[in-house]
């Protein structure tokens, strides 16, 4: 599986350039969310686990149909249900969401990342994590305007959807598509998913949902995971589903000008930041690195 | 700077500290070899089987430990969906999709067991001990309450006081071969899950 | 079904009623999705619940438990009085011209030959007019006033929109818009589809709830037809395939019945169910009862059977009264059941009344369970604190419990929904000492037979002499069952037409139970699957998926019963002079010599349409039935009668009638009728079913549906929810008369409360699923609140409609 590493074109926390000779000429990948074709049985999350090799805790039930309750790192995607009255229509609509990382065009969590290589960038659009480099930081959380990784307990490093880089790596398709009883997630090139998702929305269109429409948020600059929609005016609408996703501000000031006044700082911290990261362990860094670093910050403020 | 908080800034400069103490840790700057997953079916045996849930009977596709050779012994690890199949061309529901765990289930049973008149636990037995009580139980039944003619002399030749069900999840081979049996016993109450 | 899963994307309309497809099949589901996506076909769902199919639904309705045949027999008095119907099908094809005798009548909710305290029907007036030729009366121009057409006009004359609103809570102006979408299917080239499974099958009056959704079809013209049809979701994998094979208290193999008791004859017996055509030139393929049941005895019996002992017919136990599962727990609780085998079920959970069970399997000398699972039945005697509070110092009975194996570890053939019959191979060993259900059996009817050689006891006879031919005699292969059922030559057997021919040689399979003989010449332990293992091998194993045609018929994948066939009575989709009413999805037609096309042709193979055969052969009439004749216990048109636990004090299309409240032919027995409950203790109605998530009570048992479904709880609507005063997430306590659970409250929108006759009607949604075996969190057995009485003809229990009482936990 060598090649996939020759195929990276971005990695966190890294300033040398990746290999780019070769590039993703038959296109990028994509994975399409059909929400209206959902009928949120919860198969994508099975099929997830299974493949993965994950399993999340058997929980209670809160009144909801969501199980388990949020993303965990046994947890990689997840069916959002919605009870929404359509002032409209005065239909009732039940919004099911399959939520999951997006797999973003400029990943936030990859910008995040301060741990060289804890994230990478394929060319064919997966932003995948590698945990062997992950410090357990949540920088990666912070990044995501999503709110997808999530730190696991058992090892403290952060995991979050690869879209089975594993499988389509040997040219399949992931698992949750594979197994979507519906044809409610589909997956091929962006191309061909944005064509998908353009004769659904006339379909939809043809039945009733004026504003249906593909979600693929610029702000992110596109994503590998997209949504069919059938109000696409309010995506809030889908659990929460963010309006105009943006890295954040923080995220986006590691490359402007808080670099060098960081650089700045962990020049005096090294050793500090060595010492810690050998004695006290990843999980622990986030708030005694903080602290040394407010030391040093309070001298040129 | 206007619209970043404090707290946000120091986050900032966090991470790098975090990136550069593992730099000096010998983390190096320029790409490692990052890779995918290891494809965990590359040689594992295919077999193909129907889902035992409902009756959809989506195709379905276990993958086995070992090639069959004598000294391996097969251990199911992963199913998903069988694209051939002409009615789930390889999607699986929530149920079909988590049948390595059916399979592997802590639940399943290992051994014959037997739990004795008025006790709380089950006992371990040999198939030979079950099968042949269970053999000598019916026939004392069946021998003293089998009903070969009615008052009115009519022959009818049935078995009333042991009944069967018989399930809906096993083949047809097995349901044919049980309805062979218990219908030579004379059984009449015996139904399966087709009534609930 | 009639049709077929892949079949369902060639709808225009689909009508799921009576069922929630996307919930418990989704990956049939998808052909519902895909005939949307490709088909621009519109899916109307009518359910007490706005379900997961609803939520992907063009159109929903709602509809109170029970009532499903007043919206169907709106419908249909909608589709007579707007003459939405397919002229040409129905006068051609159905019994709507045939004239009823004078006798027949129905009177305030009660057919004629009722007797009350036998709650039962003389139904001899219910049947056709003969004439002097001995075939039935008819008038093709539908005036007579005692043809059948006015007859069914007449019945649901009282089934106005305004009835259906009273007594089923959906909308007047919400039901009109979507009878007239369904009427739009009365066309040749719009098809309407049916999709149904226990929502309509589990109520004291299921059989004619379905009977009355195929009479819609029928009137439309869907039957038969490519994206058409009355297709039943069945529940489990091979629920079809163990009823095919007769694994009832009344059955014997393909659909030949059991002997009654009255039946010493054997001539008699068979006379009775080898119709004879009631119109001229009709097939009546039932005509060849004798060569199916003589075929099917020396399957069983062998040499034993011989023409002199009439093919072993003492063998076989004749009935006195049905054995059903009600029946035999009836008679336990009684003390009359001393043995009891659980194959791979699990009654205590699946049964009604859960205490009754517990008290039933406690009268029990010997229970023996085979099961891959830790089953809730196996440990009835256990006690799990409040999920099931017994005292095993008090049951005596002896408990053996044999662990097998799951489909992972055998090889086989399943028979599913679209009757197709598909083997599996085995992938793996089982745990432990897990042995196969095929080794169980054969070990212990070789032990048995044994026994009988060696000690004698009483009628040896059938157990001594069964037909016993396998190489391990205590373990069968699955290869040499599927040649048995299937069926093979014992003679050479001449062609008829040439006797120097041999067609078969003695030991060769058959290719079909067209090959079959009554004289002992041929052995098939199954007709309707003669040919499944053919003369070329095992059919079932075929892996071909091509579609030439492209409407979804792969008739080279598999095999199906019966004789390969995909969409039954196919022959209807064709006009009476064999042109396809639909030339766009074609499955059979005549081309002048024969009938060809991408199906089996559901009909003689060579008949030239002209003679008048009509396309549904298994009739003796050639044509589909309106009227039921004696068929069905209730009666011969589908009448709405109450749930046996209604919120209503008398029905309202029969008010003045009490004995047409509930089904007037329903049994019940004395001690399940004073366990019923009535509105004023329990004022909410109650309905149970699946989750997605979960199967019956396996998959409590895998991680996996644990996690995604770990907890039991039920749903109840946000007014009832104000009602008693809790939010979603809250416990609370629900009641029945037989007894009470408590769950997590699921508090939703998806659940309305109905106006009833004007009162206000909340329904309650109660999932199965959990109980007190499992990984899952333990919980309480949703049939310890479920009443005991079943469905008139089939005796499914009452589990969709009973009332309860929602409380605070």
């Amino acid at each position: 599986m060598t090649l996939q590493s020759l195929d990276i074109v971005r990695r966190s926390a890294t300033t040398t350039p990746s290999p780019r000779a070769r590039g993703a000429h038959t296109g990028e990948v994509a994975k399409l969310i059909d929400v209206s074709k959902c009928i949120g049985c919860k198969a994508c999350q099975v099929a997830c686990m299974e493949w993965n090799d994950l399993r999340d805790e058997i929980g209670t039930c809160s009144g909801h149909y969501d199980n388990p309750a949020d993303l965990s790192a046994q947890s990689w995607t997840l069916m959002r249900f919605t009870e929404y009255e359509n002032p409209d229509s005065g239909h009732l609509e039940w919004l099911i969401r399959k939520d999951g990382c997006m797999h973003c065009a400029h990943p936030g969590c990859l910008e995040a990342c301060p741990s060289p290589g804890a994230i990478v960038k394929y060319a064919n659009g997966i932003v995948d994590f590698h945990e062997e480099h992950c410090i357990g930081c949540g920088y990666c959380i912070t990044g995501c305007p999503f709110n997808i990784p999530r730190i696991s307990r058992k090892d403290g490093k952060a995991y979050k959807c690869t879209l089975c880089s594993d499988r389509v790596a040997v040219g399949l398709e992931p698992a949750c598509v594979k197994t979507c009883p519906t044809g409610a997630i589909v997956f091929g090139s962006k191309d061909d998913m944005k064509q998908h998702a353009a004769e659904r929305i006339e379909d939809l269109k043809s039945r009733g949902f004026a504003n249906a429409g593909l979600y693929d948020p610029a702000g992110v600059g596109g994503t590998h995971v997209m949504y069919v929609l059938h109000h696409a005016d309010q995506p809030q609408l889908y659990a929460n589903l963010p309006a105009q996703p943006k890295i954040g501000a923080m995220v986006g000031l590691w490359k402007g000008a808080a670099k060098p006044v960081a650089l700045l700082a962990m020049a005096a911290t090294i050793l500090a930041g060595f010492l810690h990261y050998i004695g006290i362990g990843p999980n622990e860094t986030d708030e005694r690195d903080e602290e040394a670093a407010r030391r040093e910050l309070e001298k040129p403020s | 700077m206007a619209d970043l908080t404090r707290r946000q800034f120091l986050k900032v400069t966090g991470a790098t500290l975090v990136g550069s103490s593992l730099a000096l840790m010998g983390f190096s700057p320029t790409p490692a070899l990052a890779e995918v997953r290891q494809f965990k079916l590359a040689r594992a045996t295919e077999t193909r089987n129907t889902c035992p849930y409902c009756s959809v009977a989506c195709g379905v596709l276990m993958y086995s430990l070992g090639d069959g050779a004598k000294n391996a012994q097969p251990s199911i690890f992963h199913i998903e969906g069988d694209p051939d199949h002409p009615v789930n061309r390889g999607t699986l529901c929530p149920k079909g999709a988590a049948l390595v765990d059916f399979i592997h289930s802590p639940n399943r049973l290992q051994h014959p067991e037997y739990r004795a008149p008025g006790s709380d636990t089950w006992q371990r037995i040999s198939w030979d001990d079950a099968l042949e009580r269970i053999a000598k139980l019916m026939k004392a039944d069946r021998d003293a309450n089998f009903v070969e003619k009615t008052a009115d002399g009519r022959t009818v030749n049935r078995w009333l006081t042991t009944g069967m069900l018989a399930a809906s999840a096993s083949s047809n081979e097995v349901g044919y071969l049980t309805h062979k049996v218990a219908r030579s016993l004379g059984l009449l109450a015996f139904d399966n899950q087709a009534r609930v | 079904m009639t049709n077929h899963w892949v079949d369902i994307k060639n709808a225009d309309l689909v009508l799921i009623m009576g069922g929630n497809a996307a919930e418990a099949h989704p990956c049939g589901f998808k052909w519902v999705t895909e005939a949307k996506a490709h088909n621009k076909a519109k899916l109307i769902v009518v359910d007490p619940r706005f379900t997961r199919s609803a939520s992907v639904a063009d159109h929903y309705l709602p509809i109170r438990t029970g009532t499903d045949i007043v919206f169907l027999g709106g419908l249909i008095r909608y589709l007579l009085e707007n003459d939405k119907i397919q002229r040409e099908y129905v006068v051609n094809y159905t019994d709507l011209s045939f004239i009823v005798k004078d006798a027949f009548a129905f009177e305030g909710g009660l057919y004629s030959g009722y007797d009350a305290d036998k709650r039962r029907y003389d139904k001899s007036s219910w049947d056709y007019e003969l004439g002097a030729d001995g075939y039935v009366r008819t008038d093709p121009t539908l005036t007579d006033p005692r043809c059948v057409y006015n007859l069914l006009k007449q019945h649901y004359a009282r089934y106005t929109p305004e009835m259906v609103e009273r007594v089923c809570g959906t909308p007047k102006d919400k039901t009109l818009p979507i009878w007239d979408l369904i009427a739009s299917t009365a066309t040749p080239t719009r098809a309407m589809t049916i999709m149904y499974a226990l929502g309509w099958t589990q109520h004291s009056i299921g059989s004619q709830m379905i009977r009355t959704g195929a009479m819609v079809q029928l009137l439309l013209g869907n039957i038969g037809i490519a994206g058409g049809g009355m297709n039943a979701l069945r529940g489990h994998s091979n629920i079809q395939g163990l009823t095919d094979l007769g694994l009832m208290s009344n059955l014997l193999t393909g659909y030949m019945t059991l002997p009654n008791e009255a039946e010493q004859d054997y001539d008699a017996y068979i006379a009775a169910r080898a119709l004879k055509p009631l119109r001229p030139n009709q097939l009546s393929y039932w005509q060849n009862y004798r060569k199916f049941f003589v075929s099917f005895m020396k399957a069983w019996w062998g040499d034993a059977a011989t023409a002199d002992n009439h093919w072993g017919y003492d063998y076989l136990p004749k009935l006195d009264k049905p054995y059903d599962m009600l029946q035999t727990f009836e008679l336990m609780r009684q003390g009359k059941v001393n043995g009891y085998i659980c194959q791979g079920f699990n009654p205590l959970a699946a049964a009604p009344n859960k205490a009754k069970m517990d008290a039933s399997l406690a009268q029990l000398k010997y229970l023996v369970i085979m099961d891959p699972l830790a089953t809730e039945t196996s440990e009835f005697w256990r006690n799990a604190g409040e999920h099931n509070d017994v005292d095993p110092s008090k049951i005596q009975t002896e408990v053996f419990r044999l662990p097998t194996t799951c489909f992972a570890e055998e090889d086989g053939s399943l028979t599913n929904s679209s009757r197709w019959l598909q083997w599996h191979w085995k992938g793996a060993n089982p745990p432990g000492e897990a042995r196969s259900d095929l080794e169980i059996m054969g070990a212990l009817f070789v032990r048995l037979r044994a026994l009988y050689a060696k000690e004698g006891g009483t009628f040896p006879d059938p157990i001594t002499k069964l037909s016993w031919p396998y190489a391990q005699p205590e373990s069968p292969s699955a290869e040499e069952l599927a040649k048995e059922y299937s069926g093979y030559a014992l003679k050479d057997l001449a062609d008829p037409k040439d006797p120097a021919k041999i067609t078969r040689k003695a030991g060769e399979q058959l290719a079909g139970f067209a090959e079959l003989r009554d004289d002992g010449s041929t052995a098939s332990g199954c007709w309707i699957f003669c040919g499944a293992w053919g003369p070329t091998g095992n059919l079932m194993a075929r892996r071909d998926n091509a579609d030439p045609t492209g409407i979804g018929q792969t008739i080279n994948w598999a095999w199906a019963w019966p004789a390969n066939r995909r969409v039954l009575y196919n022959r209807a989709s064709c006009d009476p002079a064999g042109a396809p009413f639909d030339p766009a999805r074609v499955l059979v037609r005549w081309n002048g010599s024969a009938w060809i096309g991408a199906d089996v042709p559901d009909y003689k193979a060579d008949e030239n349409p002209d003679l008048g055969m009509g396309p549904f052969i298994m009739n003796p009439e050639g044509v589909a039935r309106f009227f039921a004749r004696g068929a069905m216990a209730e009666g011969p048109f589908p009448e709405h009668y109450e749930p046996f636990e209604t919120p209503l004090a008398s029905n309202p299309l029969n008010p003045d009638q009490p004995l047409a409240l509930n089904n007037p032919a329903a049994r019940v027995f004395a001690d399940d009728r004073a366990a019923f409950g009535k509105a004023d203790a329990f004022p909410h109605v109650a309905t149970t079913y699946r989750l997605t998530e979960h199967f019956h009570y396996w998959t409590k048992h895998c991680r996996l549906n644990a996690i995604i479904q770990p907890e039991q709880f039920v749903e109840i609507g946000e007014a009832l929810a104000n009602e008693i005063g809790i939010a979603t997430g809250a416990r609370v306590k629900v009641s029945s008369n037989r007894g009470h659970i408590t769950a997590v409250a699921m508090v939703t929108k998806r659940i309305k409360p109905l106006t009833i006759e004007g009162k206000t009607v909340h329904t309650v949604g109660i999932p199965i699923h959990w109980g007190f075996t499992g990984v899952a969190k333990a919980g309480f057995l949703a049939n310890t609140l479920t009443p005991v009485v079943g469905d008139g003809n089939s005796q499914t229990p009452e589990f969709k409609s009973f009332l309860v009482k929602v409380e605070k936990a």
